[in-house]
C-alpha cells in the first residue's frame, strides 16, 4: 500500500496543470472565487466546458465509447484535485454526472445518440425535477402527472428547488404515469423541453440572496414519447441509480480542502486582523483539516477498489453525509474568521460584475452568503437524516 | 497510489483475526488479568513462534522487515481481542527505539532477542509534571567517571516489571541534550510501583535515586534523543490507533447485534430511528477512525512534521470517535453495559486508557496546529 503516484499519474498531473493554466483565465478564476451559490452561473463555466469538450475531457466517468477520457480512478484523482487546488469552477453536474449516465445506462440508441453529445459540448444545460412542495424527502410521493395522449405524455403539476431551471433548457424529471399501490410504482422518468408551452417559472431567492433555485409550472406541456427513458413506470429505479451518483462515488476532499484553504488564508491575512492569532480559530482549522484527511482516506481506499474492479459498497450515502457536514463547518469558520465584516450585506448579484465599490474585500465578500446558502447542503440530494436512514439499512442492515 | 494490500498482508490478517477468534477468548483474558505481569508468557511464545516479534525488525537482526501497516493489521486484531501482551511496550516502543537510535552492538545484542521472544523491554519517558509534552524530561543524568547517575522519577511506564531493560530518557545535566539510557529495573536506587493498568495490562512508576549506570548503558551516542522518540511515539499513536479500530468495530458490531434483538415496548431497540441514527453515527466513526490509522500506518515514515501531523491528526480523531463509540455502546446495552458481565466495559474501558496513552484529542489537535504553522496557545 503507497499513497504515491506512479510516473506516468505524475506526467498527468503535469498535463492536467498545463490545460488549467491554458483555459482558465484569471478573471474566471476571479468570478468562480466570487461565487457564493451551490452551482456557478453558465457565463463563468461556459469557457472552460467547451475546452474540456474539445479536449476531450467533458465527461471523466463516462464510458470512452460515448465520450469519455478513458481515466483510471487515479487520473480522476488527479484531474479533480488540480481542478479544486486551482480554483477551477465545476461544470453543472446536472449533464454530465446526473442525467447522462442514466441515458447511457437505460436511454434508448435514439436518445444516447441525440443528447449524449449535446452534454459534452454545453449545448444542452439541464436542470433536475424531483422535488415537488408536497415531496421532499418523501419523494416517491410526487404528484405531477403525465397521461398518454397518442404520441405525448401531457405533463401537468409543479416541481420546486429546481436549480437553474431559468438557465435551462432541458429538464429531466420523474413524474407519475399510472396510480400502483406501492407509491415508488407509476413513476416514470421523462425527459422535458424547457421551451415547450405550458412550462412557468417562479424564481426563489435563498437565505444567502441568490437566485438559484425556482418553482416550476406544468400546464399541459406536451413530451414526446421518444423522450421516455427506459420503461415506462420503472423511473424510481433509474431516478434512485441517478442520486447515487448526486451523493458520492465522487471525488470531495479537494474541494473541500481548498475551501479550507481559502479560510486558512483569510485567517491569517491583515483583513481580518490576523484571526488565526485566536487559539480557537487555530485548532478548528485542524480539526476541520483532520475530518477531510480522514474523508479523502476513505474516498482514496473507495477508489483503490474500484482500481481493483471491486464493488465499492454502499459507501455514497456515507461520503454525502460527511461531505455536507465537513462543508458546512468549512462555511461557519469563514464566518467566525471574518468577524465585524460578517455582518456587511452586498445584495447585488452577481458578485463579480458589481457596479459599484463594495464594503469589503473581495476574498470577504462571498463568506457569508456562502455559509447562508451552504446550509442547503445538508438537506438537498436527500437530507442527512435520510442518509442516516439509509446508511443504517445498507450498511448495518438494520 | 494503491490501498489495496499484499498477499502477504492479507495472510497476515487472516491468521491474526484467526488466533484472535480461536485462541484469545474472554477466559484466556480472565486468567490474564491474574497472571503477575498480566499476560501470558505462553502466549507470548506464539507470537513469537508466528513471527509477530520479528515483524518490524530488520532481517539482518532476524526479523522480517515489515513496517507500520503491518504493525496496524496485527494491532487491529489485538483490539479485536483486547490483547494484553506487551507488544506496544517491547516491540513498537522498546524495539523502535533501539532500532531508530541504537548503536550497531546495541541493536545486534537486543533486537534478536525481541524478534525470538526472550527479551521484554519498555520505555520509561513520562513524567507527572510533563504531561504529554515529550520534550520535557526533569529526570538528571550527571556524567561520572565510570558511566552516568541518573536522579528523577517516571510515570506510565507500559509494562515496565515485565521488562528486563527498561529504556529510560533522561537530560544530561544542565540543560543538556536528551538522552535514553538501558537500565536493568533491578538496579540499586530503582523503586518501581507496579499497578495494574486500566483496560488490561500492567504499568509501573519509576523512582531513580543515585542510579549509578555504565558508560555503555547509554543508548545511541551524545546526539539529543528527542526526534528518535518523537518518530517512534508516532508510530505507536499509529499502531494505537489501529487497536482502537479493532476495538470500537467490535463494540459496533456487539451493540448491533444486541439493539437487533433486545425487544422493548413489543419491538427491537433497532427498530427505533433515534436508535438507528446511533448506530449509523457509530459506523461513521468507525470507518474514518480506519481512515485515519491507516494514513497515520501510510505515514509514519515521512518526514517528521508530515509524520508528526498524520500521527496527532488520528490520534485527535479517532480518540474522539472512540470516546463516542464507547459510551454510545454502554448507553444502548442499558444497566447492563455498566456491569462486567459484558465485555462491552473492558473495551471502554481500554479505549479510555487509548485516549490518554500519550496525550488526549485536545493535546494533539494543538500539537497538529502546532506542527502546521498555527498559533495554538
Amino acid at each position: 500500500m503507497d499513497l504515491s503516484f506512479a510516473d506516468a499519474d505524475l506526467a498527468f498531473q503535469q498535463d492536467v496543470r498545463g490545460f488549467i493554466a491554458a483555459n482558465v483565465p484569471a478573471d474566471i478564476r476571479r468570478a468562480q472565487s466570487l461565487n457564493p451559490s451551490v452551482f456557478s452561473e453558465p457565463d463563468i463555466i461556459t469557457g472552460w466546458q467547451k475546452a474540456l469538450h474539445e479536449k476531450g475531457w467533458a465527461a471523466p466517468g463516462w464510458p470512452q465509447q460515448y465520450g469519455g477520457p478513458g481515466w483510471s480512478p487515479a487520473q480522476r484523482w488527479i484531474f479533480e484535485t488540480e481542478c479544486a487546488h486551482a480554483g477551477v469552477p465545476s461544470i453543472s453536474p446536472m449533464g454530465v454526472k446526473m442525467v447522462g449516465p442514466v441515458i447511457i445506462g437505460f436511454g434508448s440508441p435514439e436518445q444516447k445518440n441525440y443528447y449524449l453529445p449535446r452534454i459534452l459540448s454545453g449545448e444542452d444545460y439541464w436542470c433536475q425535477g424531483y422535488s415537488e412542495p408536497g415531496s421532499g424527502s418523501d419523494l416517491s410521493s410526487l404528484k405531477t402527472r403525465a397521461v398518454r395522449d397518442g404520441d405525448h405524455y401531457v405533463v401537468n403539476g409543479t416541481k420546486i428547488w429546481t436549480t437553474h431551471a431559468h438557465h435551462a433548457n432541458r429538464m429531466f424529471a420523474l413524474v407519475r404515469t399510472s396510480d400502483e399501490p406501492r407509491q415508488q410504482d407509476g413513476i416514470s422518468f421523462i425527459l422535458i423541453d424547457m421551451k415547450s408551452p405550458g412550462i412557468t417559472i417562479r424564481p426563489i431567492l435563498t437565505i444567502g440572496g441568490d437566485h438559484e433555485v425556482n418553482q416550476v409550472f406544468f400546464d399541459d406541456v406536451r413530451v414526446p414519447v421518444t423522450d421516455l427513458v427506459g420503461e415506462e413506470g420503472k423511473g424510481w429505479t433509474y431516478g434512485k441509480y441517478l442520486l447515487e451518483f448526486e451523493r458520492g462515488a465522487g471525488i470531495a476532499s479537494a474541494r473541500l480542502r481548498a475551501a479550507l484553504n481559502t479560510v486558512s488564508t483569510l485567517a491569517g491575512s491583515e483583513i481580518t486582523g490576523r484571526a488565526v492569532e485566536d487559539p480557537d480559530i487555530a485548532l478548528r482549522l485542524s480539526e476541520i483539516e483532520i475530518d477531510i484527511d480522514a474523508l479523502e482516506m476513505t474516498e482514496l481506499r473507495v477508489l483503490s477498489a474500484m482500481q481493483n474492479g471491486e464493488n465499492p459498497g454502499a459507501v455514497s450515502s456515507l461520503l454525502k453525509l460527511r461531505v455536507s457536514e465537513i462543508h458546512q463547518a468549512v462555511t461557519r469558520l469563514g464566518v467566525d474568521v471574518i468577524g465585524h465584516d460578517g455582518l456587511v450585506v452586498e445584495p447585488m448579484r452577481p458578485l463579480h460584475t458589481l457596479n459599484h465599490k463594495p464594503a469589503v474585500a473581495d476574498q470577504i465578500l462571498p463568506v457569508m452568503p456562502k455559509h447562508l446558502n451552504g446550509r442547503a447542503y445538508t438537506i438537498f440530494g436527500g437530507t442527512s437524516e435520510i442518509q442516516r436512514d439509509i446508511i443504517s439499512k445498507l450498511v448495518l442492515g438494520l | 497510489m494503491d490501498l489495496t494490500p499484499s498477499d502477504e498482508q492479507r495472510l497476515l490478517r487472516e491468521s491474526a483475526d484467526r488466533f484472535i477468534t480461536e485462541t484469545y477468548t474472554a477466559k484466556l483474558r480472565e486468567q490474564n488479568a491474574k497472571e503477575p505481569h498480566g499476560f501470558s508468557a505462553a502466549i507470548w511464545r506464539q507470537f513469537a513462534e508466528l513471527g509477530w516479534l520479528a515483524l518490524p525488525i530488520d532481517e539482518a537482526h532476524g526479523g522480517i522487515g515489515g513496517g507500520a501497516i503491518e504493525i496496524g493489521i496485527l494491532m487491529e486484531a489485538f483490539g479485536r481481542g483486547l490483547v494484553s501482551e506487551p507488544y506496544l511496550a517491547t516491540v513498537v516502543l522498546g524495539a523502535g527505539l533501539v532500532a531508530q537510535h541504537g548503536r550497531a552492538e546495541q541493536k545486534a545484542a537486543i533486537l534478536p532477542k525481541v524478534a525470538d521472544g526472550s527479551l521484554h523491554l519498555a520505555f520509561a519517558h513520562s513524567e507527572r509534571a510533563a504531561r504529554f509534552d515529550l520534550a520535557r524530561v526533569d529526570t538528571v543524568a550527571r556524567q561520572v567517571a565510570d558511566g552516568w547517575v541518573l536522579d528523577g522519577g517516571k510515570v506510565t511506564v507500559l509494562d515496565g516489571r515485565a521488562a528486563q531493560q527498561i529504556i529510560v530518557s533522561a537530560r544530561v545535566a544542565d540543560g543538556g541534550t536528551l538522552r535514553l539510557f538501558l537500565l536493568p529495573p533491578d538496579t540499586a536506587g530503582v523503586t518501581l510501583t507496579d499497578y495494574p493498568r486500566l483496560g488490561g495490562g500492567h504499568a509501573c512508576n519509576l523512582d531513580l535515586e543515585n542510579v549509578h549506570l555504565p558508560a555503555d548503558a547509554l543508548l545511541g551516542d551524545d546526539s539529543d534523543a528527542l526526534p528518535a522518540i518523537e518518530a517512534v511515539i508516532d508510530r505507536a499513536l499509529a499502531a494505537l490507533g489501529a487497536e482502537a479500530v479493532g476495538m470500537m468495530q467490535t463494540l459496533l458490531d456487539t451493540t448491533l447485534a444486541y439493539t437487533k434483538m433486545r425487544k422493548q415496548f413489543g419491538k427491537p431497540l433497532a427498530a427505533n430511528q433515534v436508535v438507528r441514527h446511533r448506530l449509523t453515527d457509530m459506523s461513521v466513526h468507525c470507518d474514518e477512525a480506519r481512515s485515519m490509522a491507516l494514513r497515520a500506518a501510510l505515514k509514519a515514515d515521512a518526514e517528521p512534521r508530515e509524520r508528526g501531523r498524520a500521527a496527532s491528526g488520528a490520534k485527535a480523531k479517532i480518540g474522539k470517535g472512540a470516546r463516542f463509540v464507547a459510551e454510545q455502546a454502554v448507553q444502548l446495552h442499558g444497566a447492563m453495559g455498566v456491569t462486567e458481565e459484558l465485555d462491552v466495559g473492558g473495551y471502554f474501558k481500554r479505549l479510555l486508557a487509548f485516549e490518554t496513552l500519550f496525550g488526549g484529542s485536545n493535546h494533539h489537535l494543538r500539537r497538529h496546529a502546532a506542527l502546521s504553522g498555527r498559533p495554538s496557545n
